[in-house]
């Protein structure tokens, strides 16, 4: 457990020792308030919730967690550092959920910086903050299913401009996987019940019910499940491709 | 000690290291030599756990590295191939990273970063960032990081690569210093590294071990052992000291290098000759320059059975 923490806040600093952790910070703060006020139309509704901003949260994420995870695992990969810290007395799993959770808490703490705005609905009328606390923790764990996501893909390359790319192709496909756009590519060939399942993947289904203050177990299942396949598929990854 | 058993790692089309199989124990220094891809890096990778063999083992201090890699890693300090370390870290930071994860705290912490720090000469970059560090000093990050938790085992890949002639003897002196106590493996393709700090020498080619020797005894394989060079002091002198040289029953062959007026005689099946030649040269009057007793050449040794 304390080689976990050892190695997430190694990770975290790193995140802030480079300009990484304030471009992000900054950006995402930037087009999450954009999408929220211009898109979203947050004033013009008149109505006091945050629906209009977390709706936009799946769609930056999709292009913003990529960013963070590809460099998880490919820049060590490139640097040859993961040979020093995986001859460390340190397991592969801890290394692995080390690194994840120091990505999970960068964006957990943009995400919390986002907060001005829930002063703001909160001056101007009286929301339900229930339902703006589970649409945050919705938010977040959609976060965690990307970054897993991505930690995975960052596994399989030392190129971290590849990881982004597949990192991006990935989480799109688990986006839309309830949607006609991926379910006609199964739809001809598949039975029913693949197609199902398949649409029963998607991201967009789950975070929308949570994000209405719906926090269904099978919804928090999801996003867990998702995140603990593609962390033990990183591992399976790492093992056989680390030295490569 | 380290101990491994017919280690072998093949990929699709190469086998890279192919049944080596040798033992370490405390107070030795092994070199672990070889033409560049004949194996080394791989190896040293098995050894510290990093790459699961094809077949065989290996273990240290008694843990198999497959099998215990928690308990075999604790006894061991590895500096991989290149001294990777995090570049947007600061030295300090970086060897309280690796303290952290070697468990050290208190007062050993505080005792070993002290130590690490001033026997590499690391006080003075401390809290620079190791990205804009010179090679020299990266290597030595690498190999502070390696010894910080006194580790009984120690397996080093090109500890001295990239460093200046003066960082070169400060490794080497800090290696001799800790070999009496450790079991160290050092890889090199410099020679001179074997001859100064080695006690024990493996030479590999394509994967196989080709010589495993102490550094005298594969001197001792040169055609050039207990050869004697002089060097003159009047070029007139040199075809009289070579018909002279030749002469001799235990000469094999002679080699002159006239622009430096420099005769080397080999000697037959490695039968001492220095008395003989010296004989020579007083009866022939040579004025002699130098004379010296070759001990053998290990370049030559090396070349001889890795090509």
């Amino acid at each position: 457990m304390s080689h976990i923490v050892t190695i997430a806040k190694r990770e975290l600093a790193g995140y802030f020792a480079t300009p990484v952790a304030y471009v992000f910070i900054v950006i995402f703060l930037l087009l999450a308030s954009a999408f929220t006020f211009y898109l979203g139309g947050l004033y013009e509704r008149g109505q006091a919730d945050l629906a209009p901003f977390f709706t936009f949260h799946p769609w930056l994420y999709l292009f913003l967690i990529p960013a963070i995870s590809m460099r998880l695992w490919a820049e060590e990969r490139k640097s040859g550092s993961v040979e020093l810290l995986l001859t460390q007395p340190v397991t592969l799993w801890q290394a692995v959920l080390g690194k994840f959770l120091a990505a999970w808490a960068f964006t957990a703490l943009a995400l919390a910086l986002t907060f001005p705005i829930w002063i703001t609905v909160n001056y101007l009328g009286s929301p339900d903050n229930g339902v703006i606390l589970a649409a945050y923790i919705g938010s977040l764990l959609m976060a965690g299913g990307f970054l897993a996501i991505g930690s995975c893909m960052s596994a399989l390359t030392r190129n971290q401009v590849v990881a982004f790319i597949l990192a991006v192709v990935v989480c799109f496909a688990f986006l839309l996987a309830g949607f006609p756009l991926v379910l006609d590519a199964f739809r001809a060939w598949a039975p029913q019940v693949l197609i199902d399942a398949i649409a029963s993947l998607s991201f967009l289904t789950h975070f929308e019910s949570i994000s209405k203050g719906v926090l269904d177990v099978r919804d928090l299942l999801y996003f867990a499940l998702t995140m603990a396949f593609f962390l033990i598929a990183t591992a399976i990854i790492l093992d056989v491709r680390k030295a490569e | 000690m380290i101990k491994t058993e017919r280690l072998t790692k093949r990929y699709d089309t190469l086998t890279a290291v192919d049944g080596v199989s040798f033992e370490a124990r405390p107070g030795e220094v092994l070199g672990f030599l070889g033409p560049n891809g004949a194996g080394k890096t791989t190896t040293m990778r098995m050894i510290a756990g990093f790459i699961a063999p094809t077949e065989g083992r290996a273990s240290i201090c008694g843990h198999d590295v497959e099998r215990e890699p928690l308990a075999a890693r604790a006894q061991l300090g590895y500096l991989p191939e290149g001294a990777p370390s995090y570049g947007e870290m600061s030295v300090r930071g970086f060897l309280d990273f690796i303290a952290d994860l070697r468990g050290l705290a208190g007062a050993t912490r505080r005792n070993r970063l002290d130590q690490v720090t001033e026997r590499l000469a690391l006080g003075g970059v401390a809290a620079q960032t190791i990205d804009t560090l010179s090679k020299g000093f990266r290597r030595r990050v690498g190999i502070a990081q390696a010894i910080l938790h006194d580790p009984p085992v120690l397996v080093l890949d090109e500890p001295t690569d990239g460093l200046d002639p003066n960082q070169k003897h400060e490794v080497r002196t800090l290696i001799n210093e800790m070999a009496a106590q450790k079991t160290i493996v050092v890889s090199t393709h410099i020679l001179e590294e074997v001859e100064a700090v080695c006690t024990r020498a493996i030479i590999i080619a394509h994967g196989r071990i080709v010589a495993d020797d102490t550094p005298q005894g594969l001197a001792a394989r040169s055609r050039y052992h207990n050869a004697v060079s002089l060097r003159l002091e009047r070029p007139a002198q040199l075809a009289a000291a070579r018909t002279a040289l030749s002469a001799l029953p235990q000469v094999a062959s002679i080699e002159v290098d006239e622009p430096t007026l420099r005769l080397t005689a080999l000697p037959r099946d490695g039968a001492p000759l220095l008395a003989e030649v010296n004989a020579i040269a007083a009866r022939e009057s040579l004025a002699l320059r130098t004379l010296e007793l070759e001990p053998g050449r290990l370049d030559e040794v090396f070349r001889g059975i890795t090509t």
